[in-house]
């Protein structure tokens, strides 16, 4: 089983610009395989991003691709969309680029539940502006700017899109790419606001500065952390304490899409014509 | 029979921000994102009731910026978008207007002035966003802003805004005020026989040829829908003409310069203003918007009184009209200014006017018009 991820591939820009060993790579093959496997044309996808790291993205994939302002993707992402909703809409944001500067359009994009699949790539830390502490950095973690540890509560991406009335809400990790395109193509696949938080690894900026500057490291120590949902059902919160669930976390095909439910706007608008 | 056939032309009683509305619609407008802030909020309210009976789409979205972000976002699978705000929310979207002018996308954004910097005086009259529009967002970039006076000419300015917006892939600014937005005055619609819709220059060559900021095509070149085939990248950084970042100074000079000329090269098209006897006028006064109206009044009554007086009115605030002013300079003794800030344009008016006479504001903040009486007043101290 080889699947053919290259097509959706701008291959005279590779090489890339990230870090050796930097998960992204396992995350964007994660979501090449999904398209491959759906047979989605990349004429039919706008592959969209904010700033950062994650953010790059897009210049490296053939089809239609905006990079856009720090944290802003899923405001012209939900443009593209509500214009054409016969169409793929995909965003990639990092942990601060989605859950910080943009967490006003995370949370209201869960809530309109429009038929966008955002995939946010946590990997603890603002990588590209040089390993300051982001909203999803643990407590006691180093970075630029907590020097002397993380004092900052860290967002539960993944609950707070839950609460925020995501429609389906997964969990994966770099160290199981198999389990990660499963969780993309199901969010693809989905009617609705899909999350996929993807746990990833910045040696660079994160591991450095917290004793796993290896890239294997610190992905084995980020697979560690992690407990599969079915597994977690039986465990007490003692046991999950500083553990993150993974898997498909939430599904609900019953809640109606934005886009559909505005098309039903224009037809009672014509009706009253 | 004459050829200047009479249109049945319909004739409403309506407030500018309807106006705004209505001719956003004619003007071929069927996406509208926006955020609830007074005094333009009844602009949203008859885009959210109309676009569904042209089976347009209307959202509103979580914040300023993201109704922003949209109107982009919709403006690249080929939509004629529009949004509109006020002073704080103008503020809050120029981090993406000099995005949309940056990846060079069509969009109109309709500004309705308010009174005061901050939170300021949410439901009166305010034309202090002059230099917000012009500078707003970091960096250079081109800029239109249009600033009717008059709910006939802001239906006509809406729909020029469209086709400007499209000619030349940028965004482009409608300024109205908390007086022209609110006040209901008669307006015959034109017939759409009367106006033409300018669609963006889309491309000929096929995908695989397609260059997205090609200039070879010219400083506006083609710009592709999203879905029709050409996928192409689209990054706020600067860029080279395959749209992919680049970071080498010749590239970036040439293509900041050449975003520059989109207005610069175009200004027959683009320039636009009013003269009121201003042939043999002694005295110049030069105002846009709401307060031209009062200075229309304060010629007349100057007039009156033996003071020959003319008005000159920017209809394109940006680009400012230079060689119009130059003109008036080189006849009139002075040149009054008056505004609702605390002197914006003025500045473009003694960058312009040189040192024939003195050139004076008249100046109000406080959210009620400027009066014609004020404008007179000034107007006979420099005659």
């Amino acid at each position: 089983m080889h699947a053919s991820y290259t097509n959706y591939l701008r291959m005279d820009h590779i090489p890339h610009m990230w870090c050796p060993g930097c998960g992204i790579g396992i995350i964007i093959k994660a979501v090449l395989r999904a398209f491959d496997a759906l047979e989605w044309s990349a004429d039919d996808i706008a592959f969209i991003s904010g700033i950062g790291c994650t953010s790059r993205s897009p210049g490296y994939l053939d089809m239609h691709t905006l990079h856009t302002t720090h944290g802003r993707a899923l405001s012209f992402a939900t443009g593209v969309k509500f214009s054409r909703p016969d169409k793929h809409v995909v965003v990639i944001s990092g942990d601060g680029d989605a859950a910080a500067i943009g967490g006003n359009h995370l949370i209201h994009s869960c809530r309109r539940n429009i038929d966008i699949t955002l995939i946010i790539v946590n990997n603890y830390i603002y990588g590209m502006t040089g390993g300051q502490y982001s909203p999803t950095t643990p407590i006691g973690a180093r970075a630029a700017t907590s020097p002397w540890g993380n004092v900052d509560t860290p967002f539960n991406i993944s609950e707070l899109a839950k609460g925020a009335g995501a429609t389906y809400v997964a969990r994966g990790y770099v160290g199981s790419g198999v389990q990660l395109e499963r969780l993309i193509r199901g969010g693809l696949t989905h009617k609705g606001f899909s999350v996929i938080e993807v746990l990833s690894n910045c040696h660079t900026q994160f591991g450095r500065r917290n004793r796993l500057a290896d890239p294997i490291d610190l992905i084995n120590s980020i697979s560690e952390s992690t407990v599969n949902v079915k597994k977690a059902e039986k465990m007490s919160p003692e046991e999950l304490k500083g553990k993150y669930i993974v898997g498909l976390l939430h599904q609900d095909e019953e809640h109606p899409e934005y886009c559909e439910a505005y098309e039903q706007v224009i037809e009672r608008a014509q009706l009253a014509r | 029979m004459d050829n200047t056939e009479t249109k049945e032309h319909q004739v409403v009683f309506w407030s500018g921000n309807q106006i705004v509305a209505e001719a956003a619609i004619a003007g071929g407008c069927r996406f509208f994102a926006g955020y609830p802030i007074t005094p333009s909020s009844e602009i949203a309210h008859v885009m959210s009731k109309r676009l569904p009976e042209v089976r347009g789409k209307f959202i509103q979205m979580e914040d300023e910026i993201a109704a922003m972000g949209a109107i982009i976002g919709a403006s690249l699978t080929g939509e004629r978008p529009m949004t509109a705000t006020s002073g704080p929310g103008f503020s809050l979207k120029q981090e993406n207007i000099g995005y949309a002018c940056m990846i060079e996308t069509p969009c109109v954004i309709v500004n309705v002035m308010r009174g005061g910097p901050s939170t300021g005086l949410p439901t009166a009259l305010g034309q202090a966003d002059v230099m917000q529009a012009r500078w707003g967002t970091h960096g250079d970039r081109p800029v239109i802003a249009l600033t009717p006076a008059y709910l006939e000419e802001v239906y006509s300015e809406v729909i020029r805004a469209f086709n400007l917006a499209e000619m030349l892939r940028m965004p482009v600014f409608v300024l109205i005020d908390e007086v022209l937005g609110h006040l209901s005055e008669r307006v015959e619609i034109p017939d759409p026989s009367e106006y033409e819709l300018i669609e963006r220059p889309r491309p000929i060559a096929p995908p695989e040829e397609y260059v997205p900021y090609d200039s070879s095509l010219g400083d506006v070149p083609p710009i592709a829908d999203y879905f029709t085939g050409y996928r192409w990248h689209t990054t706020g950084l600067n860029h080279d003409k395959t749209g992919f970042p680049t970071t080498d100074p010749d590239i970036c000079q040439f293509e900041e310069e050449r975003m520059m000329r989109k207005v610069t090269n175009h200004l027959d098209i683009i320039e636009s203003y009013d003269e009121f006897m201003t042939e043999d006028a002694e005295i110049g006064v030069i105002a846009f918007g709401s307060t031209a109206r009062a200075a229309m009044v304060a010629i007349a009554d100057a007039r009156d009184r033996g003071i020959k007086a003319g008005l000159l009115r920017p209809i394109t605030l940006w680009p400012f009209p230079e060689e119009p002013v130059r003109k008036l300079d080189q006849h009139v003794k002075a040149i009054v200014v008056p505004e609702a800030n605390l002197g914006q344009m003025i500045y473009e008016v003694e960058r312009i006017a040189g040192c024939n006479g003195p050139v004076v504001g008249v100046n109000k903040v406080g959210g009620v018009p400027i009066y014609p009486g004020e404008i007179l007043s000034k107007i006979e101290e420099v005659a």
